[in-house]
């Protein structure tokens, strides 16, 4: 039997890599009886999609534009006068 | 500045590039200001961008549309730099300092010292700007490198022996760890600033 700590661990790995099956099932039969590592386990899933989405959400973050001073460095730069 | 949204789905032909600095430049500078943490390198990040993107117009086949294709290329440069960048190796302090990280996580015998419970309903929680400042801020609270291995896992799908390739000096062991570690942290920092809370200090 994996203790949890162990089964965080390859929780973890396999978001990583794809894990033998032995350890599969091991992992799968750890987690059908452990409430807190099946909660750890979907939330590093969760965490995955977070971080997959955040693209969408960078100005909520950082709402500071560029400046006026680097968009007219950067266009002068590219040479694209405007 | 008003924000740019997507241009139809699939455009086939690019628009002038002239155009891209105002209907793209704020988009890929916050973007490259979450990876790199430094608005002048952001700033050039987006410079790069805008002239690789000006310099390879002719190889867009329109497959993605021109947001997602510069952003390819962004997230390129930024990979670019990372790989370049030679930082020095803080991974054996970060080490020492995560080992008592995880003492206080698990018992002798391997049992979580914590309780976990479920998030109640944390999709709801992506539609909340405040939400996303608060990711970030664990984001960067995590040690430099841990941040980076997991955003190149997680957001540009990099495999292990790459992330190894581009942060220079691990082996694919050590990302494993690290990135379960930034995984762990991050769960943990979400939990107590944000999830925990209640709705109303939110």
């Amino acid at each position: 039997m994996l203790s949890c700590k162990e089964a965080s661990k390859l929780v973890s790995e396999s978001l990583d890599l794809r894990l033998p099956l032995k350890t599969r099932l091991r992992l799968r039969l750890h987690l059908s009886m452990c409430r807190i590592c099946t909660a750890y386990y979907r939330q590093l899933h969760f965490l995955r999609r977070v971080i997959g989405v955040l693209p969408d959400h960078v100005e909520a973050v950082n709402p500071e534009p560029l400046s006026e001073e680097a968009k007219q460095r950067i266009s002068k730069f590219i040479g694209s006068d405007k | 500045m008003s924000d740019h949204s997507e241009p139809g789905k699939s455009p086939t032909t690019l628009s002038d590039p002239a155009d891209w600095l105002e209907m793209y430049g704020d988009f890929l500078y916050r973007y490259a200001l979450i990876r790199l943490r430094d608005s002048m390198l952001a700033e050039d990040m987006v410079q790069e961008t805008l002239l690789a993107a000006i310099q390879s117009k002719d190889g867009y086949r329109g497959r993605s549309s021109e947001k997602t294709w510069l952003t390819g290329i962004l997230k390129h440069k930024i990979i670019d730099h990372l790989r370049n960048a030679q930082r020095e190796h803080a991974w054996t302090d970060e080490n020492a300092q995560e080992i008592d990280d995880l003492q206080d996580m698990f018992d002798a015998k391997g049992r979580w010292r914590i309780d976990i419970s479920q998030w109640s309903e944390p999709d709801l929680s992506l539609e909340r700007d405040d939400f996303w400042k608060i990711f970030v801020d664990c984001l960067q609270r995590l040690p430099r490198k841990m941040a980076d291995a997991l955003l190149l896992r997680e957001m540009d799908g990099l495999e292990t022996d790459t992330i190894c390739q581009v942060l220079g000096g691990y082996t694919t062991n050590n990302v494993w760890v690290m990135l379960s570690r930034a995984r762990m942290r991050m769960r943990r920092c979400l939990d107590t600033e944000w999830f925990e809370r209640e709705p109303g200090d939110r």
